[in-house]
């Protein structure tokens, strides 16, 4: 159980113009700028749940997951996990806790993988048939096999990432938060990313709060949904309901001939280049099907295709609505 | 016990990533052993204009010259770990602190351990090919089974002074987040009070005995001068001493800082 309560953080900048001279200036005085990374930040996760964390850069995503983690000290506020507060208990806290920082690395660079794994196997005092059983696991799940014996550095991304979220759960730790994790990763890798976060969410009952610009990742994994900008909880909700808000908006695209001239009542003109172009339909004005036949009078219309909007456009849409 | 298990682990893989690089190591031993021997060469030239103007024989000074040469890699305050630097500065000490670890206990650990394999693949051709050179050139045996004794105590005392002062510059170094600074102030100062340059005792005869009694005359002024009989009975003794001290000293200064750094530490970057 994770239960975060008005968190606050401030961030101290140190900020001066551009040149030389404001260069030199700011030896012997600078000018600090207090910059609110976290405002009144409050919710629970519930154990086996798997929560997608989205919000711009810069909106405090980060911050969150460093605090949750024993990493970092907020200025204010609790969070108490599993009964244990991070960043007073962090030794005990991390023994139940797996992170993974998409943007870094936990292996040993110089060695093979399978060296790194039982320094963490030590380190997390991990006894060696629950080892034997967690490794055999992973190994078998992200198809680990001969990657493991090989040195780090030798390794390409998704090959990298998969062994280091696997690093992040040799101890079976009971929760486990992903900072972006399919970073930079190609289709196949993050598919089995993805895969493999579902499975030991459901295996192993871990509880997984997940950050990430890839909407697709918080389509195939979440149900529910926090969103964060400029250092405040905006919405929490499940995907589903967010998705529900934009139901009655259905995307339209076309290929025609002709010359468009003027948009149906109930549609907006999204995008038009030669010969195409695509709509946005509001369907409480005007059914998908009204919008067709307006349009093929004004055109001839040689393919078209109806969307649901995409989570990518949702999260698109919220940021513009909360202005963030 | 288990605890201590994980620090085992640690010293270990990097241990193991130490011997990694045996290229390097050879290339190691030949720029040491010709450094040494021009080391020599230079000491030769003065010592023949006159022996009794210097402090230490010159038995004592090429064998001092030698052992440096050959444990250079325990005792270089410079060399730091690049992967602990690299941490600090992009962030990844984010990985560390998520692990039921203390911190200072694993950087310490590290370095301790890249110390130590670093010196072990160097120092066997060099002592071996020291031992081998005809006199004046060649090192000359430990004055007695005490000496020697004494010796291997200060030896494993200065290199665990000199990885102390080497998380020291970590440790700042976290806590200024300029690596550089630290770095710079700490180099020149090592290399002059620790007896790398030239042994302690060339100083003016004032100022080598309160040299003698900073951290830096720890690690390589201490053992090497015991060795070659230059520090004997109670001067060994009280040599011995200041290395338990300085020690202690300065792993608690050390655990505190990092500590304290910790508590206001922003991870750099997303």
């Amino acid at each position: 159980m994770i239960t975060l309560e008005h968190i606050e953080k401030t961030y101290r900048v140190a900020r001066r113009n551009a040149g030389m001279g404001e260069a030199l200036r700011a030896l012997f005085h600078r000018e600090y700028t207090l910059i609110p990374a976290l405002q009144d930040v409050s919710f629970q996760v519930a154990d086996g749940e798997m929560v997608g964390y989205i919000g711009p850069n810069g909106a405090g995503k980060s911050s969150t997951i460093k605090i949750m983690s024993g990493i970092l000290h907020p200025d204010g506020g609790t969070c108490v996990i599993d009964g244990l507060t991070p960043w007073k208990n962090r030794r005990e806290h991390v023994r139940n806790i797996g992170v993974v920082f998409g943007q870094r690395s936990q292996l040993w660079w110089d060695v093979p993988v399978i060296d790194s794994f039982e320094l963490i196997r030590d380190i997390y005092q991990v006894d060696a048939a629950a080892y034997r059983r967690s490794y055999e696991e992973l190994v078998t799940l992200l198809g680990l096999g001969d990657i493991v014996r090989t040195p780090a550095r030798q390794l390409s991304l998704g090959q990298r990432m998969r062994c280091e979220i696997a690093a992040s759960l040799l101890h079976e730790p009971r929760i486990l938060f992903l900072d972006e994790p399919t970073i930079g990763l190609d289709a196949v890798s993050k598919l089995a990313v993805r895969d493999f976060i579902r499975k030991i969410n459901q295996e192993r009952g871990t509880t997984v709060i997940l950050t990430t610009h890839d909407m697709q990742d918080i389509e195939a994994l979440t149900e529910r949904v926090l969103l964060i900008g400029k250092g405040k909880i905006l919405l929490d909700d499940t995907l589903d309901a967010l998705k529900a808000r934009s139901s009655h908006t259905r995307r339209l695209q076309i290929r025609y001939t002709g010359a468009l001239a003027a948009c149906p009542a109930g549609t907006t003109l999204v995008s038009q280049e030669a010969g195409q172009a695509a709509f946005s339909v509001d369907t409480d004005v005007c059914p998908v099907s009204r919008a067709i036949e307006a349009l093929s009078r004004q055109v001839e219309i040689t393919d078209l295709t109806v969307e649901n909007i995409s989570a990518e456009e949702l999260v698109v849409s919220l940021y513009e609505e909360y202005a963030i | 016990m288990k605890a201590l298990a994980a620090y085992g682990s640690l010293f270990r893989i990097r241990f193991n990533s130490g011997i990694q690089y045996r290229a390097a190591a050879l290339g190691g031993v030949a720029t040491q052993f010709a450094w040494g021997f021009l080391n020599i060469l230079l000491y030769m030239t003065f010592y023949r204009e006159n022996p009794e103007a210097f402090p230490m024989s010159l038995a004592s000074v090429v064998s001092y010259m030698w052992l440096r040469q050959a444990f250079l890699m325990l005792f270089e305050t410079w060399r730091t770990e690049p992967q602990i630097m690299a941490a600090i500065q992009d962030g990844g000490v984010a990985y560390e602190l998520a692990r039921p670890m203390g911190i200072y206990g694993a950087w310490y650990t590290r370095i301790l351990s890249s110390r130590i394999s670093g010196m072990l693949l160097r120092a066997w051709p060099l002592l071996l090919v020291a031992f081998c050179l005809p006199a004046p050139w060649g090192m000359t045996l430990p004055v007695s089974l005490s000496a020697f004794g004494l010796f291997l105590l200060s030896l494993v005392l200065g290199t665990l002074c000199a990885a102390a002062l080497v998380t020291l510059i970590h440790v700042l170094t976290l806590v200024t987040m300029q690596p550089q600074g630290v770095r710079m102030a700490f180099n020149s100062l090592a290399e002059l009070l620790s007896g790398a340059l030239i042994p302690l005792p060339f100083f003016p005869p004032v100022i080598a005995r309160v040299l003698a009694l900073t951290p830096f005359a720890t690690t390589i002024n201490a053992p090497l001068r015991i060795y070659s009989g230059d520090l004997a009975g109670a001067a060994a003794g009280q040599a011995i001493g200041l290395q338990a001290f300085w020690l202690v000293v300065m792993l608690a200064l050390g655990h505190l800082l990092l500590r304290r750094a910790l508590r206001r530490t922003v991870i750099q970057g997303g």
